[in-house]
């Protein structure tokens, strides 16, 4: 796979190396700053909103008289007060900030209460009077499809002949796969601090992972100019996803509250009110119909991939986008219908979570290779293999359903390599002697591969912007459009800026995203962040050695082109001096010493309507094996191994990128296992604080985790010195721990099993227990 | 409002002020001192962001009444280097990457902290079950666990 490298992509130091988190000394002497820890202006006052307590039903009328007189009440909002837009959202605009006539869900903001404390101002909330007139509420699927209840219209993806394929194909079966959802649990929970500043300016520290869209959505609440408001953020505390629309919420109201009292004002959601406000990843079902041959290899496939979206649109509509596309996760389907239904319910707004619809996609289509292989008594990898898209670029199983083609196929090199280091082979078979010699303790393994798509799906916001500036006695400071929530954008860009002028990366200076220094920015999303700011800084500080090397070639009579920025030195042939003293010289003979950096992906294109074009600039290659064991009597699973092999391209920092994936394939086993979220026959979520929803804690995580990067990984795109996204990919890594569960469960009972996901031990006791089924 | 008086040491220095009876340990560790390093995650006595040392033993400081640590000795994260030079414990974390997002990792150090002085020498598995009252949402706990095995052995 080895290819040669174009110069832009041979790097001399900073990057490829794996230094810690830029933050990390801070981090552990406690001296990093949320945005909780920023000092408070005198007068600072504190937010809490009332919520609904009815699922769907009319709004009658609301006393507040005694939220009003209640001990360190300020104020009490309502959309009344509102000069701006009432209602808000990313795409549609269909939330109203304080419910005006109806409720949707049980939690909806109703007002919000402004107070010297939070605690005042969560007793105050409490204290009101609400007469609904109350309606069923819509929350199951089929209710909703009855009803005719959407977000968005359907939509229907179409290759081929999918109904002829399946009528022809030797085999066929059909199935029913749930998918429930999973709450982001940011350690830090959702916060915005809102400072009014001179003639009606608002400066918003804004724990968000879109700034530019928080910024926006502040006017439009305030009826003023974007260039009227700030938004910063420096760090989140975690966000997953659950930062990148949901965060504007908090800030809107922070700073509604600010500009009418003219005090500064920090609404942070206390953790049982974040889970009950706020969004969680979208849950799925899918139902299925596929033809096949007796190698496993699927002819055709037709699918309904219901979503349920909660009350607003949010981002359903890209996420559902994503779900359909990934369904064929590293495998060719020639004649495929897959139908896409985005429910509107009245629970909270589903919304962004590391993976936004590819984990659910990826898991139906793995189900459906299970059932085949299942059906047909074949060992899954055999129809995995026998299913991958070609690595031949030319072949028509090179083209995906949605007519993009695959150009960088590495998965069976991949997986090959995976079952080799793993014993695969050796494991299957020592799996299934446990399991004819132990009746009540199970086993199960399974390998599954990952094949994740690179670029918003919306191709307008492929674009990043960066600003760089080199003071005259040489230090450098870099500001982009990026924001830093734990995953290390902060320190590759970093290493990026430091590599091109040849320094060291503790001379480049990071500062927190500001509305003010990059606009327009995009959200930090679909793990691009360091793919289009990497790229965007690297252009800013091209621009800047350009006009030092033009300024250097023509003082001292040599070519710019031969000009190098190495080890702390500006260098041409026999020349050299050291960096500092180029950039004073430059100053002198005023040189600008500051440049913006702007990148935009190439080659992408994407109908949202057929969902057909190449959504993608490249593909996320990984895979991972796990063994678990479950007990039938207690349905108590444990992940006893686990192998991973993912290829990040030429990693930027190899200690980040490992951290990402020990992270992702974690918080995905979360979701396919222990967290759960449950909503009673009213619509109350009951699950809504950690007691209750179980997220994995280190003594989940087994000893034997074995993580590695792709050595051979490269990005055959001009990626940011060839290196590959990995945010999201690994979490997706995490359908071997459910259908390694799946792997056991069959062992305990034959046939094919009806498991849903999360696989609880509720779950998965119903499942052993259930007789075998044909 | 009424007030009670409390004193305390925190970081080695002692505290005496008035105080709402119903102050959480947190709020006057975070609010009255200003020391901001230790995180509030949950609100709840779930996560572990919020650990300190009360006279030497891990404790939840949002799970406690300010009131009840009147007449102890504190440290928080804050107070764990000696001048410029990190506890081996810190250090360690920084080593091995054992952060991300870095929200959970004051709690985390100071409950490993309490970890090697009960069991200088853990296996990985006393490691894996001594943290399971501090949450991490970004690690997947392997540099944690490995920073700790380093600290161990420091
Ligand atoms: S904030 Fe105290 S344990 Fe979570
Ligand atoms: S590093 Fe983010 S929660 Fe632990």
């Amino acid at each position: 796979m080895k290819r040669d490298l174009p110069a832009s992509a041979v790097r001399t130091g900073a990057v490829g190396a794996a230094l810690p988190h830029d933050s990390a000394h801070l981090h552990v002497a406690g001296a990093a700053t949320y945005i909780d820890d920023i000092p408070e202006l005198a007068g600072t006052l504190h937010i809490a909103v009332g919520m609904s307590t009815v699922a769907r039903g009319r709004l009658v009328a609301m006393q507040l008289d005694r939220v009003r007189a209640a001990a360190g009440v300020v104020a009490v909002l309502g959309h009344a007060d509102i000069p701006g837009e009432k209602c808000i959202g990313p795409v549609k605009h269909d939330e109203p900030v304080f419910a005006i006539d109806r409720v949707e869900y049980i939690g909806q903001p109703l007002f919000a209460v402004v107070a010297t404390s939070l605690e005042a101002a969560r007793r105050a909330a409490r204290l009101a009077q609400v007469t609904y007139e109350e309606e069923p509420p819509i929350l199951d699927y089929d209710d909703a499809i009855r009803a005719n209840s959407h977000v968005l219209p359907p939509l229907t993806l179409v290759t081929g002949d999918a109904k002829a394929a399946i009528a022809a194909a030797p085999y066929r079966l059909s199935n029913r796969l749930l998918m429930g959802g999973q709450e982001q649990f940011y350690l830090e929970g959702q916060i915005a601090y809102a400072c009014p500043r001179e003639d009606g300016q608002m400066l918003v520290y804004s724990s968000t992972q879109h700034p530019t869209e928080t910024q926006f959505t502040v006017a439009h609440v305030l009826g003023v100019a974007p260039s009227q408001v700030v938004v910063e953020c420096r760090r989140m505390g975690g966000a997953f996803g659950g930062k990148e629309t949901q965060a504007a919420y908090f800030a809107a109201v922070a700073a509604l509250a600010a500009a009418k009292l003219k005090r500064a004002v920090k609404f942070r959601a206390d953790r049982d009110d974040d889970f009950m406000l706020t969004g969680k990843r979208h849950e799925f079902r899918a139902d299925y119909e596929v033809g096949f041959d007796a190698s496993g290899r699927i002819l055709g496939l037709e699918m309904t991939l219901a979503s349920r979206c909660g009350w607003s649109a949010d981002l359903s509509g890209s996420v559902n986008d994503r779900a359909v596309m990934h369904v064929s996760n590293a495998y060719h389907l020639a004649n495929v219908t897959i139908r896409s239904l985005r429910l509107k319910t009245n629970q909270q707004s589903a919304n962004a979570f590391r993976g936004f619809g590819g984990p659910q996609g990826i898991l139906a289509g793995e189900h459906v290779i299970d059932d085949i292989a299942r059906h047909l008594k074949l060992d899954p990898l055999a129809v995995r293999k026998a299913n991958f898209y070609s690595a031949d670029p030319s072949s028509p199983r090179a083209m995906t359903h949605y007519g993009m083609r695959v150009e960088d196929n590495v998965i069976l090199e991949l997986v090959t390599e995976l079952e080799a280091s793993s014993e695969y082979a050796r494991r299957r078979a020592a799996v299934d002697q446990w399991n004819a010699r132990e009746p009540l303790i199970k086993r199960g393994l399974a390998l599954t591969p990952v094949m994740f798509g690179i670029s918003f799906t919306a191709s307008f916001l492929n674009q990043a912007g960066a600003l760089l500036h080199v003071y005259h006695d040489g230090s450098v400071m870099i500001n982009h459009a990026a924001t830093e929530m734990g995953q290390g954008v902060y320190t590759k860009v970093a290493q990026v800026v430091a590599e091109e002028f040849g320094l060291q990366v503790r001379q480049v200076r990071i500062t927190a995203t500001d509305t003010s220094k990059v606009p327009n920015t995009s959200p930090t999303a679909a793990s691009s962040g360091a793919d289009l700011n990497g790229k965007a800084a690297q252009a800013a500080a091209r621009e800047i050695k350009a006009r030092l090397a033009a300024f250097c070639a023509s003082t001292h009579g040599f070519d710019a082109a031969t000009v190098e920025f190495r080890d702390g030195r500006v260098m041409a042939g026999a020349w050299e001096r050291p960096w500092e003293e180029v950039v004073r010289a430059a100053y002198m003979a005023r040189v600008s010493l500051s440049s913006t950096g702007f990148y935009s992906v190439p080659k992408v294109g994407f109908d949202p309507a057929t969902l057909k074009g190449r959504p993608f600039y490249y593909f996320a290659y990984g895979a991972a094996v796990s063994e678990v064991a479950i007990d039938i009597l207690t349905g108590e699973s444990r992940l006893l191994r686990v192998d991973v092999l993912h290829d990040v391209g030429r990693s930027l920092n190899p200690a980040i990128d490992r951290g990402q994936v020990e992270g992702g394939f974690v918080q995905g086993m979360g979701w396919l296992t222990s967290e759960e979220l449950v909503w009673d026959a009213h619509g109350r979520l009951r699950t809504h604080a950690p007691s209750t929803y179980k997220i994995p804690v280190s003594s989940d995580v087994p000893e034997a985790f074995k993580v590695s990067l792709w050595e051979r990984g490269e990005n055959v795109e001009d990626s940011i010195f060839r290196s590959k996204a990995v945010g999201e990919p690994p979490l997706m890594l995490a359908s071997s721990v459910f259908l390694a569960i799946r792997d056991a469960v069959a062992a305990a009972r034959g046939g094919v099993p009806a498991l849903d996901a999360p696989a609880t031990p509720e779950r998965i006791l119903l499942a052993c227990s259930a007789g075998p089924a044909a | 409002m009424t007030t009670e008086s409390i004193s305390l040491t925190v970081n080695g220095q002692p505290r005496r002020m008035d105080i709402d009876p119903r102050t959480l340990l947190v709020q006057l560790i975070r609010d009255h001192l200003g020391l901001t390093g230790t995180h509030v995650g949950c609100d709840t006595a779930q996560c572990g962001a919020c650990t300190v040392h009360v006279d030497g033993r891990a404790v939840k400081s949002c799970s406690i009444l300010a009131l009840q640590a009147d007449g102890t000795e504190v440290t928080t994260i804050e107070g764990l280097a000696t001048g410029d030079e990190l506890h081996p414990m810190q250090q360690a974390f920084r080593d091995c990457h054992g952060l991300q997002c870095g929200y959970c990792t004051p709690g985390m150090v100071m409950s490993a902290i309490e970890l090697l002085k009960h069991n200088p020498q853990p296996s990985e598995q006393q490691i894996r079950e001594g943290l399971e009252g501090n949450i991490c949402r970004c690690t997947g706990y392997q540099n944690i666990v490995k920073a700790v095995q380093q600290a161990a052995g420091a």
